[in-house]
């Protein structure tokens, strides 16, 4: 992986980046652990961070004012356009408050404070003014004031030699809290792993790094390697085994990391909603499933000679015209499959389109758009209309009526893996194929010779209350001819 | 550098570690640097602003960002996409639409635009001083050129022709300011693109685009290309600021030079910033479907129909299909995709008459060509 840095300066900026990395290389180890703990990832909604290791303090602390610090080229008024948090959030020193726009410039407010929001004392395209209080933040009580300009790195604190520690000529960055909570513990801000922002360094960082001194701490090597600790085989007998073992090595303690992962709960919307109430609707109908395998070998022949008669009429052809061509046929024999049973189940309604749909997997989910009137169309205009539908469902450009209508469906499931499945039949329609990945696989043939043959797996699923099996396994098999043998698809082409 | 070894563990802070990348590269430097993005996909190029603002300690240095990508539409911070784009235009064409973390206007970007970016630390934010290195880049190389920057931050080409735009960002304690220069880009794509044909039935608080009469510099002398100019701007960047180290190529997809630079990528490419974060705004307007007039009524937040009220004439649809079908655009995002979608998994669920199914067709074609 050669980095893409055209470095004109000296040989030595080089030999220091090659010599830095090769550092960082051999501590990827270390740093496996330390990323265990990412609680504060880069956020566009930084403001909303929730603090969970808060040292609590009984009484309510001072409403501080924060005031609109100026914003520079001597402008007094800018608009609110977001704000990042509301009445009742905590916030820490350094969280974003909100945004506001000048001139073309937006500025993002961050806090002054820790603190939890009082008062918001603008609406949304208010205009606010430099100066002029901006929110109401309670504070803790005995929190040390945080510098009048906002602007400053870090405050200005107390010349403790460990409140301001500095590594690589950079100050370690803590709100005024963890560093309280650093004194008492006697612990060197340097020291200590920062996972926040910037590399500050928050509570649970401190928290971390005592839980990790108060065990055994082996060097990192050891904790990558070595699998966790065996369960005790027997544990109702636990004074007969220490006793045997060879006290060589002492029992390693992994220090439990600390999990801070949060489950997110998001409402069901959208694609995923669509789906949820189609295949809700999919359970009322009784399925059964009947699954085979085709022998494609001869269709695939067949494709590579069409193959570039295709391509010189501009159309890249696939397998899936042939599919959609012979179940066309098959249905035209079977029209029970082509059909549509009524809420009350007391109609069928034969279906006289073949309007076959085509499952489409997006970056978005399950699209099935249909291929309308396949009895109709020759192999190459069933490959140019996939062709149509499958640009437009890459481009977000479907509508409605490309997705529903569809009386039959096929999922290509094969083309990302798989081979059997158990596809779910898409209401109002009544049968569905699921169509595995082709694979050459060894076979006999009729003379009993073992050849090559390229096999593919079909699993059909049906409703059972109106269609049977027989019915199902006579429609394969039909279908099935059709593609061993396509020869015998043009004497039957419509 | 790097490692602490102390008697009880190997601990490597995370910030140094950050630093031991691009940053402490940096650091070698000194106080100007101009960097060129070697991609041209917009998102990355975004991402490389936000990482350098976020990650690089700009209090004593100048860096200057020279990118340019491929077509693609920039919408500003606080903007409404559907007010400032012709977005099914953009989506047949397979246009990206980007929001830039900045304010101002929108833009369209493609390989005969250069983008600048000027990062300085929020004391030393000063967007004239900036948009003079342009302007005197130019002169430098053509001294009769008639190019001045305007009070509202813009550049104009004989004082009629807008040929930069500006934006700015500021942040806690660094701040950039950004701004195009027009030297080869097809014009009449830009301004189809640029043109909504929403923007009468849409009402909204969002930042307007002023509309300007645009000019590329290449019309006016060929030998302006975007290579030449932007060896010119990197010149006199560095005459203006003082140093004279050469421009170095960074790669933004180079995660282990940059931590977290793809993790940005994929923040800016979401729909949820692209769309989500555009201002609450309604869209009242007649349509005509199937041969009758409707009334669409939407409330849009978040990108998100708030609220939907439609209008049909007496008996055209029953009215309980109608109330299911706003209902079921409640909440859903306005985009014609997922409406489809969800009309579709509508159609199929509810056992619905032939001309019923038709014309609740028509009528999701007719809501979906405002989104």
């Amino acid at each position: 992986m050669a980095a893409v840095i055209t470095v004109r300066g000296p040989f030595s900026f080089v030999r220091r980046l090659v010599s830095a990395r090769l550092h960082k290389h051999c501590c990827s180890r270390v740093q496996a652990a330390c990323l265990a703990y990412r609680p504060h990832s880069y956020s566009l909604t930084a403001g909303q961070q929730h603090r969970f290791f808060r040292t609590s303090y009984a009484a309510a602390g001072p409403i501080m004012q924060f005031k609109l610090s100026d914003i520079g080229e001597g402008i007094m008024e800018v608009t609110v356009k977001e704000w990042y948090v509301k009445v009742g959030d905590k916030v820490s020193q350094f969280d974003s408050i909100c945004e506001v726009q000048s001139d073309k410039a937006s500025v993002t407010i961050t806090s002054r404070y820790d603190g939890i929001i009082r008062k918001l004392y603008y609406d949304i395209d208010s205009i606010a003014h430099v100066g002029k209080p901006l929110v109401d933040i309670e504070t803790e009580a005995g929190q040390v004031e945080g510098p009048q300009e906002d602007v400053v790195e870090t405050p200005a604190m107390s010349q403790e030699d460990h409140t301001h520690q500095e590594i690589k000529g950079h100050k370690t960055q803590a709100t005024p809290a963890v560093r309280r909570l650093a004194t008492e513990n006697n612990i060197k801000l340097s020291e200590v792993v920062a996972t926040g922002k910037d590399g500050r360094i928050l509570k649970e960082d401190i928290l971390n790094f005592i839980a990790r001194q108060t065990g055994a701490i082996l060097p990192p090597a050891f904790q990558e390697i070595r699998p966790p600790p065996p369960a005790p085989a027997v544990p109702s007998t636990p004074a007969a085994k220490p006793k045997t073992t060879a006290p060589s090595i002492p029992t390693p303690v992994v220090a439990k990391p600390v999990f801070t992962g949060k489950d997110h709960t998001e409402p069901v919307k959208g694609f995923q909603k669509a789906m949820v109430k189609t295949m809700s609707s999919a359970l009322k109908i009784p399925h059964f499933g009947y699954c085979d395998e085709v022998d494609l070998t001869q269709l695939v022949r067949l494709r590579s000679e069409l193959k570039r008669l295709s391509e010189s009429r501009g159309m890249k052809l696939s397998y899936m015209p042939f599919f959609m061509k012979a179940a066309s046929l098959g249905l035209l024999h079977f029209p029970v499959l082509n059909a549509s049973l009524d809420e009350n189940c007391t109609n069928i309604t034969y279906k006289a389109a073949h309007n076959i749909g085509l499952a489409m997997d997006t970056t978005q989910g399950l699209l099935v758009p249909n291929v309308k009137n396949v009895q109709m169309l020759s192999i190459f205009e069933i490959a140019v209309e996939l062709n149509r539908l499958q640009t437009l469902g890459a481009s977000g450009q479907l509508g409605a009526s490309d997705l529903t209508g569809g009386t039959f469906t096929l999922s290509n499931i094969g083309s990302i893996g798989g081979t059997y499945a158990k596809p779910v039949i898409l209401p109002p329609e009544v049968a569905i194929g699921a169509l595995g990945k082709m694979q050459v696989l060894p076979r006999f043939n009729s003379k009993g010779d073992l050849v090559k043959a390229h096999i593919m797996n079909v699993s059909w699923s049906a409703d059972h209350r109106i269609i049977d099996g027989a019915t199902m396994c006579r429609f394969s098999n039909m279908w099935r001819s059709y593609l061993e043998n396509p020869a015998s698809m043009v004497l039957d082409l419509k | 550098m790097i490692l602490r070894v102390s008697d009880r563990a190997c601990v490597i802070s995370r910030s140094v570690r950050l630093k031991s990348t691009l940053t402490s590269f940096f650091d070698e430097m000194g106080k100007g640097i101009i960097i060129k993005s070697a991609s041209t996909g917009i998102f990355e190029n975004l991402a490389l602003e936000d990482w350098i603002h976020d990650h690089v300690d700009l209090q004593n240095r100048n860096i200057l960002l020279l990118w340019r990508n491929s077509p693609a539409v920039v919408i500003g911070r606080h903007q409404n996409p559907w007010q400032e784009c012709n977005l099914p235009l953009m989506r047949r064409l397979g246009i990206p639409l980007a929001r830039r973390r900045s304010g101002g206007g929108t833009v369209f970007h493609d390989i005969g635009n250069i983008n600048m970016t000027f990062f300085t630390s929020k004391k030393k934010y000063n967007r004239h001083r900036n948009l003079t290195v342009v302007t005197n880049a130019l002169k430098e190389l053509r001294p009769n050129l008639d190019v001045n920057s305007t009070d509202r931050f813009d550049i104009l080409l004989n004082g009629h022709y807008k040929i930069s735009g500006t934006a700015a960002k500021l942040g806690r304690t660094a701040a950039y300011h950004h701004c195009t220069l027009l030297c080869s880009v097809d014009r009449s794509l830009l301004s189809s693109v640029l043109k909504s044909n929403n923007s009468q039935v849409i009402k909204s608080n969002a930042t307007p685009s002023v509309p300007s009469p645009v000019k590329n510099l290449l019309d006016l002398d060929p030998s302006l290309d975007t290579d030449t100019v932007m060896e010119a701007i990197a010149s006199q960047y560095k005459k203006e600021f003082g140093f004279a180290t050469p421009v170095i190529t960074v790669d933004p997809t180079h995660e282990s030079l940059m931590p977290g630079v793809h993790k940005m990528t994929q923040d800016v490419l979401t729909w949820e910033w692209v769309y989500g974060k555009t201002p609450k705004f309604s869209v009242c307007t007649s349509l005509v479907v199937d041969g009758v007039n409707i009334t669409l009524d939407m409330d849009i937040k978040n990108g998100k129909v708030d609220r939907c009220d439609i209008g049909i004439p007496d008996g055209w649809l029953p009215l309980e299909i109608v109330n299911e079908f706003t209902s079921k655009l409640n909440g859903s995002r306005c985009c014609p995709r997922e409406t489809a979608v969800l009309v579709a998994a509508f159609i199929r669920t509810n056992s619905l008459a032939a001309d019923i199914a038709e014309k609740i067709h028509r009528l999701c074609e007719g809501v979906t060509s405002v989104m």
